[in-house]
């Protein structure tokens, strides 16, 4: 009993038990890279359609409208969700989102497996609920932006609610994500002086600080569970 | 001589009480089957070491029903939060000592 590696591993064991049954952990950095790739790809690939390159218009729309316009500079045109719904600009949008949700969720479902903990548990629950409610609130706001055709707001838009969400959920998992969730913020903030250049301040955010937020927690903390085990 | 241990409390001598206390001291409430999957062990076992720390006024239990099932939440109490504070100076101490 007076051992001092026994009472060290107690604290451990103390420690590890706090963290597992309040925040959920099993976060995995891979996840954040995923996410920032799919984000650069998303931008690379709508560029052209944002800066008027090629016209952000479906099929019969395009036509109508007699062809090329910028988005970025587009302002006060009639927008309804059935306009929206034949954008390439929103399948690209809705692409970009759904392929970086899928690979974030792969990396960090296979660390939660190699950890035992249920990717679905209390905890986990916890973090969705408190990251979705300002997230579900910035989307609805953003649908009225677009709805009244002030494109420039939409990127400062998503980089705000993104940084509050991940700062609302910080207390359910790795408390490091709040520096993402500032790190957004101030994008989004500093993009509203610059509303014409959205796209690379959506790309600077959702891309690159993700893929950095990412490349720091696996440096952190996978690489040595890795180690650990081999 | 002082006893070095004496502070340490023989409650949490085991490994999985100490773990439940733990996991307690951070959330309101926890459900039997939430300790089960933190702490990896038998209902059996598991239900014994909640009867240890329950006669020992660490914890308190709420029982109430989902649909049919029951379901049976655990918390700290005030006298197991400051027995769990007190057990943990005390391991402090002992490292420091050690240190």
């Amino acid at each position: 009993m007076n051992n001092p590696h026994q009472h060290l591993s107690a604290l451990q064991d103390i420690r590890s038990m706090m963290e597992k049954s309040s925040r959920f952990i099993s976060l995995s950095g891979l996840s954040g890279i995923a996410a920032g790739v799919c984000a650069l790809i998303g931008a690379w690939v709508s560029y052209d359609y944002v800066y008027g390159y090629k016209d952000y218009m479906m099929g019969s729309y395009s036509y109508e409208r007699g062809g090329n316009s910028s988005l970025a500079y587009d302002a006060g045109m009639d927008f309804s969700i059935q306009l929206l719904l034949n954008t390439t600009l929103f399948w690209i949008a809705a692409a970009t989102f759904i392929a970086a949700f899928i690979s974030a969720f792969v990396f960090t479902w296979i660390k939660s497996r190699r950890e035992g903990v249920p990717i679905w548990g209390k905890t986990a629950q916890r973090l969705m609920i408190h990251v979705s409610v300002p997230l579900i609130a910035g989307g609805l706001y953003i649908l009225k932006l677009l709805h009244f055709g002030t494109f420039g707001l939409v990127a400062p838009g998503c980089l705000i609610f993104y940084g509050l969400a991940l700062l609302n959920g910080s207390k359910f998992t790795l408390s490091e994500i709040k520096y993402l969730g500032y790190g957004q913020l101030a994008l989004g903030i500093i993009n509203l002086q610059f509303t014409g250049y959205g796209l690379y301040f959506w790309a600077a955010g959702f891309g690159i600080l993700h893929i950095l937020y990412g490349g720091i927690m696996w440096y952190k903390y996978d690489r040595n569970t890795k180690t650990s085990e081999a | 001589m002082k006893n070095p241990i004496e502070n340490l409390n023989k409650i949490f001598d085991s490994r999985i009480r100490l773990g439940i206390m733990s996991a307690l001291m951070v959330n309101d409430e926890v459900s039997f089957n939430e300790l089960k999957e933190l702490l990896h062990i038998t209902d059996g076992n598991l239900a014994s070491h909640l009867k240890n720390l329950e006669e020992n006024n660490c914890l308190k239990v709420q029982k109430s029903f989902v649909g049919r099932k029951t379901n049976t939440t655990y918390s700290a109490t005030k006298v197991g939060e400051k027995a769990f504070k007190l057990h943990l100076d005390a391991l402090e101490k002992m490292i420091r000592s050690i240190e």
